[in-house]
């Protein structure tokens, strides 16, 4: 294994509330390598989504280091694409034009870029549509092709389907795992849902909650296309879903709001 | 069947003749009982002529030309007042908006001043720089300047501060920002304070010209009242009413233009 991409050694982040300081990362090691899909999962409360956006340079006033191909994290910026769970799009602007935000859709390398990534996310035809006449799922892929068209080196994505439906969210996980197996863009996708996790990523990262630490780091090495009916997925779940119990369990004991 | 169909769709959802029917029964119905009630003496022809004088009296002004003379210097009064007054609201609430230390410095006086009823300061004007055109269109303008000026500080202050992550993450300079982010999602508020200003310019300018002036359709109706002539006045009013409506109707247009992504209720 050669120089990580993504280096975070010794994390510490705490906040501070009307409760007193609450840990909210607590030592965290994770080295992450090109090329590689990582999903981040555990329960509310955990630290996942502050450790992406600390990732994303989103946050700051850490301890620890956190290095991008061996720079330190300066601040948001477009080698870091990020995903939020909601779309985010600019509401006044057409699909094409929200693509293309701050980049000029006149220049024909642009132009031709956006239309490989409309076609990449499936989104033929609603190129001048309006984000109020998208559906989530389409909402969010014009987000995911937003931020490829930069190129970025690594991809963040924060519960990125957590509010779309069972079956649309089994589609933008396919198109997802397409878009990772065709260009090859290191990702950190952040989720609640097992299934998700075990299904999309290349090592499955389970956090736990107060203070939020690593639990353990499960590498999934079924081969792709991946289908949840089989056995060797429903073994790795299971492994999962254990290590996922324990720190639920812990969750309760310790009187967590839920 | 397909006849039943048509039926039920015309019972469910009115077309648009049917909408601006309804809108058009109440003062229809109004203006026949006013016309029947002083046709038959029961109320004052002197203190309300009936709409058939009122339509007599509005054809032989507007033949005469002089209807059309007065007319013109009053909606030149307004727009330029609207466009002095509503451009500095505009300029200044962007400034304010978008620089913290603008609102610091500007702001107090600014709300200070809007205090002041607009009445109030008349006397001064006119003082100051007499009856003629200016004191008219500084009236004027310093009624169209406040809507303008505080919806487009609102607009600024109130975009998502969730759309300015995405600003970051996209590596908007702060340049993009105000003009990728800032303006775009500040428009809506800002047309709706051009509608407001626009309908204050109106009513501003029939306070300028009922105090002192030689021309325009606000003398034409202090005029008529010296002289008893009541229909004139009923013209003038309905003059201004036209007026504003007429712009109010093209600023909505023009904001159903701007606004075409915006995804509201729409009754």
């Amino acid at each position: 294994m050669g120089e990580a991409l993504l280096s975070i050694t010794a994390l510490n982040k705490s906040f501070g509330t009307a409760a007193g300081q609450v840990q909210a990362l607590h030592d965290v090691d994770l080295q992450v390598q090109e090329g590689e899909f990582i999903t981040v999962i555990g329960p509310s409360g955990c630290g996942k989504s502050t450790l992406l956006r600390i990732v994303a340079g989103l946050d700051t006033g850490y301890s620890g280091k956190v290095t991008l191909e061996g720079t330190e994290i300066g601040g948001p910026g477009i080698d870091k694409g990020f995903i939020f769970q909601e779309h985010r799009l600019f509401p006044w602007l057409t699909v094409e034009k929200n693509i293309a935000s701050d980049l000029p859709l006149g220049k024909p390398e642009i132009r031709r870029k956006v239309d490989e990534l409309i076609e990449l996310v499936k989104l033929q035809g609603f190129e001048k549509s309006y984000p109020r006449e998208l559906s989530g799922g389409m909402a969010q892929r014009v987000a995911i092709a937003r931020a490829l068209l930069r190129n970025p080196r690594i991809l963040l994505l924060d519960e990125p389907f957590g509010a779309l439906d069972a079956f649309t969210r089994a589609h933008m996980q396919s198109v997802l795992l397409d878009i990772w197996r065709r260009n090859r863009t290191t990702m950190i996708f952040v989720t609640h849902d097992i299934d998700e996790a075990v299904f999309l990523g290349t090592r499955v990262v389970i956090l736990e909650p107060r203070p939020g630490r690593i639990r353990k780091i499960v590498p999934i090495d079924l081969p792709f296309p991946r289908k949840k009916t089989t056995s060797s997925f429903q073994e790795l779940r299971l492994k999962v879903l254990n290590v996922f119990e324990k720190v639920d369990e812990l969750e309760l004991t310790d009187g967590a709001g839920i | 069947m397909s006849n039943q169909t048509l039926t039920v769709r015309t019972a469910g959802k009115p077309g648009k003749a049917a909408i601006a029917g309804y809108g058009l029964l109440l003062p229809a119905a109004l203006l026949i009982a006013w016309q029947t009630l002083g046709h038959y003496g029961i109320i004052s022809e002197m203190l309300f002529p009936t709409p058939y004088t009122i339509a007599e009296s509005f054809i032989s002004l507007a033949a005469s030309g002089d209807l059309w003379s007065h007319f013109k210097v009053s909606a030149v009064r307004a727009l330029t007042g609207f466009l002095l007054g509503g451009g500095l609201g505009l300029l200044l609430g962007l400034m304010v908006g978008l620089f913290r230390q603008s609102e610091k410095l500007l702001d107090p006086t600014l709300q200070m001043i809007r205090m002041i009823p607009s009445l109030a300061v008349v006397p001064l004007f006119i003082l100051w720089f007499g009856i003629g055109e200016e004191s008219k269109v500084l009236l004027i303008a310093k009624g169209a300047f406040f809507p303008l000026y505080i919806n487009t500080f609102m607009g600024i202050r109130g975009v998502d501060n969730k759309l300015f992550e995405v600003a970051r993450v996209l590596g908007f300079s702060r340049r993009q920002q105000i003009a990728r982010l800032v303006l775009p999602a500040a428009v809506p508020n800002i047309m709706l304070g051009v509608r407001l200003s626009l309908g204050l310019s109106w009513l501003g300018l029939v306070v300028a010209e009922l105090i002192a002036s030689t021309s325009g359709i606000g003398y034409m109706m202090s005029d008529a009242r010296q002289f008893a002539d009541t229909p004139v006045v009923f013209v003038g009013i309905i003059v201004f009413a036209a007026a504003g409506l007429v712009s109010d109707i093209a600023v909505r247009l023009l904001e159903r233009r701007l606004l075409r992504w915006k995804d509201s209720y729409q009754g």
